[in-house]
């Protein structure tokens, strides 16, 4: 974005300050990319519990005895499937295939359905659903009078259940509820981006900092700050795509990996799945794999991938991953090197050794 | 942190340090690491590659960003600190000791000169503010 472009900020940009954060512009906010180290943040939430502000995210509600339907013809994914309290992860596709964004939709009731997108692409998206929404579905954002936590880590589970009565063993994996915490009702959803265990809890605006510093105030087992800089190494070690690097219009979803996302049901039919159909019987041309770099050096986006000197493709996202202390990275390759296990990338000017693997790097036990 | 008094700086934010016998240390300063974040790999040159005054002679990397690093003079490398190809969070830890980068053998002295005092350097991070 241009950058004397107006910054928005989330509702709780003064307790980040206050806490030391650096601020960073992303997808037009100011947010923390940091409080401390990134790392250190990073193995906060692999080990114990870390806090995430990621208000930054578009939240909307989709309304109406048309929604579920209505929803669903833009998605790849069976929202109809869905039952009350029960979460799905899709993404949402234009008439060629290309991915618009991937997102996590919760069912609330058979009248009601709440979408958590990207932050980037919120305008895009509301754009899309309004010119599509069939029938009596009304799109509602909602993103400015609420806020968005993520409470991720091991240990989530015990700080989130010293301030609620729900009971959060029964709460499993994309699933949500609707539930007080800290004095304050909220949408509490055990859905997440780090590859952890934890909560992603959807609340009202005027309540962030009450329930903020009560997650924080836990001292036992302690919960740490954590921004958007160890995020995006948290998941990419899981293995989790960033819409705008590793998928965006010009990439679909099969290619992506993604295919147990596309659900072509005879009973159903979506926007795209004509063309991925058609994708899918001609057979993909490249598809999206993990690499880790077997020498000294650290993988970044746009870096090309050769085998023999020939390109075959390009990383799209990669960095340094603190739980493997290796370098890592995601990008797409052609299909006819399906079998390469190992190939060259060109970093600044060198090729670097790097192992082909297929995501995630990382995987939590139990 | 306290800047080192002999010490010379650039607007890069390298520091130089005169050994006394024609060669300089050549590292990164605490503002730079700061601004960097965790430092997680350091590209060093080859010894006896020659650099001109301004020439990037090496990589650092932090989780989060890359930066390259500056020659503050001109000259040939005679020594490179081969302990942050294992332990590259010194540059991190120890900016001015530990964590140096290389030495370079000066092809022109004056240059050492001209660069930023600890003062001038001082003030220029005030201006930066």
């Amino acid at each position: 974005m241009d950058e004397t472009e107006e910054l928005d900020f989330v509702p709780l940009h003064d307790r980040h300050v206050a806490l030391g954060a650096r601020m960073v512009p992303f997808a037009g906010y100011s947010m923390p990319v940091k409080y401390g180290k990134i790392k250190d943040e990073h193995h906060a939430v692999r080990s114990r519990a870390g806090l995430f502000d990621v208000s930054h995210m578009g939240r909307m509600e989709v309304r109406g005895s048309d929604a579920i339907a209505a929803v669903d013809r833009l998605m790849t994914n069976n929202v109809e499937k869905l039952s009350d309290g029960r979460a799905l992860y899709t993404v949402m596709c234009n008439e060629s295939g290309g991915i618009i964004d991937d997102l996590v939709i919760y069912r609330l009731s058979s009248e009601r359905l709440f979408l958590c997108v990207n932050a980037a692409n919120r305008d895009r998206d509301e754009a899309h659903l309004r010119e599509n929404l069939q029938g009596d579905a009304t799109l509602v954002d909602r993103s400015d009078e609420t806020v968005q936590l993520a409470l991720q880590g091991p240990a989530a589970d015990e700080v989130l259940q010293g301030l609620t009565d729900a009971e959060l063993e029964d709460l499993r994996f994309f699933r949500s509820v609707e539930a007080d915490v800290a004095g304050v009702t909220m949408l509490v959803a055990r859905t997440g981006y780090t590859g952890e265990d934890g909560f992603e809890l959807y609340l009202p605006a005027d309540d962030a900092q009450t329930v903020f510093d009560a997650l924080l105030d836990s001292d036992s087992p302690t919960v740490t700050p954590c921004g958007l800089g160890c995020r995006d190494t948290l998941r990419l070690e899981a293995g989790l795509l960033l819409h705008g690097q590793d998928i965006d219009e010009s990439t679909d979803p099969l290619e992506a990996g993604l295919g147990w996302l596309v659900k072509f049901d005879s009973d159903r039919s979506f926007v795209g799945q004509n063309s991925l159909e058609a994708k899918r019987e001609q057979g993909l041309k490249r598809r999206l794999r993990g690499f880790i770099l077997r020498e000294r050096g650290v993988l970044r986006p746009g870096y090309a991938i050769e085998i023999d000197g020939r390109s075959v493709g390009e990383l799209t996202s990669g960095g340094f991953a603190p739980t493997l202390e290796a370098s890592i990275g995601l990008g797409y390759i052609d299909t006819d090197c399906d079998e390469a296990q190992e190939v060259d990338i060109a970093i600044r000017g060198r090729t670097r050794r790097a192992d082909v693997v297929d995501p995630p790097f990382y995987k939590r036990s139990s | 942190m306290e800047l080192p008094e002999d010490f010379r700086f650039t607007n890069d934010h390298e520091w130089a340090d005169d050994q006394g016998d024609g060669t300089v240390r050549i590292g990164v300063t605490h503002f730079a690491q700061e601004a960097l974040g965790d430092i997680v790999f350091v590209e060093l040159p080859a010894e006896d590659e020659e650099f001109d005054k301004g020439d990037a002679f090496g990589v650092v990397e932090s989780v989060k960003t890359v930066s390259d690093v500056y020659a503050p003079v001109s000259g040939r490398v005679v020594e490179v600190n081969d302990e942050l190809e294992s332990a590259p969070e010194l540059v991190n830890d120890s900016p001015y000791d530990e964590g140096w980068i290389v030495e370079i053998e000066m092809s022109d002295p004056d240059e050492f000169e001209e660069l930023m005092t600890a003062d001038e350097y001082e003030g220029f991070l005030e201006g930066q503010e």
